[in-house]
């Protein structure tokens, strides 16, 4: 007699998409359900309102941005919980963010390597037939001009990949950050517009959105959470290391950096 | 004493160049480890405290370290900075609870010091523990090996 075959549930994911969120409070989120939640989390926002500059943990103001002309736009500046670089965020952004426990995914170990590997594979399953796409180094590539760039925050238990996608950019935008110091090998001596292109190009945005989350079936059961149903998985009391850098720490920045070229001058 | 490693690798980590991916890991005798990775030098009621080699060969080249602030208190298990990489921040957990008495600032200028020598200048904090006993808790080498 043939014994029954035990089916293998995959492990659930909550999936809540936001439409604009702003991009701190997003971080906010993703913050607090890191450290706090025991669920696997799949977080969509289809673009955020205002142009805003998001530095990774060891983001040093006077080396990655244009201080002078962001403090005289008024930009903000946030200063994120996760690694990675500086990029300018705004309605032509769409953000996907992964949260998971580090056992959700089976063999997968909880270091950057492991994690970036396997989102490239979720992603081959999203870009499929569209564009030449690859993950190179740790960003995702269409050939080699990066769309999407990664950052990743890891704990004990749980890991967070997340994700911004260059649907669509201002060039004018560019031109607060500096060339950062740490550029990727394959980047070679491009400018920034070079290295760099638009989803929009290649397919639409809805698709991209529907493709990922059928993506996501392969290794998850998904459940869906409405934004106004969150309340229960967050705290107001929470403290959060994200934050917004203050208007006086980018003058004191931009003072800093303006007194060590005089001097060196 | 440390596995030996080439003179070249250790140099090429802390100049953050890339160097192939090693076959073995090396974990030092009287040290004591956490399963988080972390090892601990216990002299008297002071703890030195860093990460592995084990780790730092999974975290890739060290760009970043958040260090703790001098005099906070930390208790086992809690995490007490991060260490990034690549894309990366990776949270560090103290193996022992205590207050913290020094950080090591040269990781500011030179993270790559926790590469190339994760047991030596690589070290992250120095502890004065309020409970020795926790110590107890931990791995010894042998067994940290076992678990690698």
């Amino acid at each position: 007699m043939s014994t029954p075959q035990t089916k293998i549930v995959p492990p659930l994911i909550n999936l809540i998409r936001y439409n604009g969120l702003p991009i701190l409070q997003q971080l906010h989120v993703e913050e607090q359900l890191l450290r706090t939640s025991s669920d696997n989390w799949c977080i969509v926002n289809d673009g955020t309102e205002d142009p805003t500059i998001v530095m990774g943990i060891s983001g040093v103001p006077s080396d990655l941005l244009e201080i002078e002309s962001v403090l005289r736009d008024g930009i903000p500046v946030i200063r994120r919980f996760s690694g990675g670089g500086t990029v300018i965020v705004d309605s032509g952004t769409v953000f996907v963010t992964l949260i998971c426990n580090k056992e959700a995914v089976p063999d997968l170990q909880p270091y950057p390597r492991p994690i970036m590997s396997w989102s490239g594979h979720l992603y081959d399953r999203v870009f499929r037939g569209i564009g030449d796409f690859h993950l190179r180094e740790n960003d995702y590539v269409f050939g080699n001009c990066k769309f999407g760039g990664n950052a990743q925050s890891i704990t004990k238990t749980r890991w967070v990949h997340h994700t911004s996608f260059l649907w669509d950019y201002d060039v004018r935008n560019m031109a607060y950050l500096k060339h950062p110091k740490r550029v990727p090998e394959y980047r070679v001596a491009r400018d920034h517009l070079e290295f760099i292109c638009r989803m929009k190009d290649y397919m639409p945005r809805s698709m991209f959105i529907d493709r990922t989350i059928e993506a996501l079936e392969t290794d998850f059961s998904l459940r869906c959470i409405e934004p106004n149903g969150m309340a229960s998985f967050l705290d107001e009391k929470f403290r959060h290391s994200t934050r917004l850098l203050t208007r006086q720490e980018l003058e004191a920045a931009n003072y800093a950096s303006l007194d060590e070229i005089s001097m060196l001058s | 004493m440390a596995s030996k490693l080439s003179w070249a690798s250790r140099a090429a980590s802390y100049l953050r160049v890339s160097v192939f991916h090693r076959g073995f890991t090396s974990v030092v005798k009287d040290l004591k480890y956490a399963k988080s990775h972390e090892w601990v030098k216990v002299e008297g009621n002071s703890a030195t405290i860093g990460i592995t080699d084990r780790a730092q060969d999974r975290l890739g080249d060290v760009v970043f370290v958040e260090l703790p602030e001098v005099g906070a208190e930390v208790t086992q298990g809690s995490s007490f900075g991060a260490v990034e990489s690549l894309k990366a921040a990776t949270h560090v957990y103290s193996p022992v609870s205590g207050k913290i008495v020094q950080v090591n600032e040269e990781l500011s200028a030179s993270p790559g010091l926790i590469n190339a020598f994760p047991y030596e200048k690589g070290w992250i904090m120095k502890v004065e523990m309020s409970n020795a006993n926790e110590v107890n808790k931990l791995m010894d080498s042998d067994h940290y090996s076992k678990i690698l």
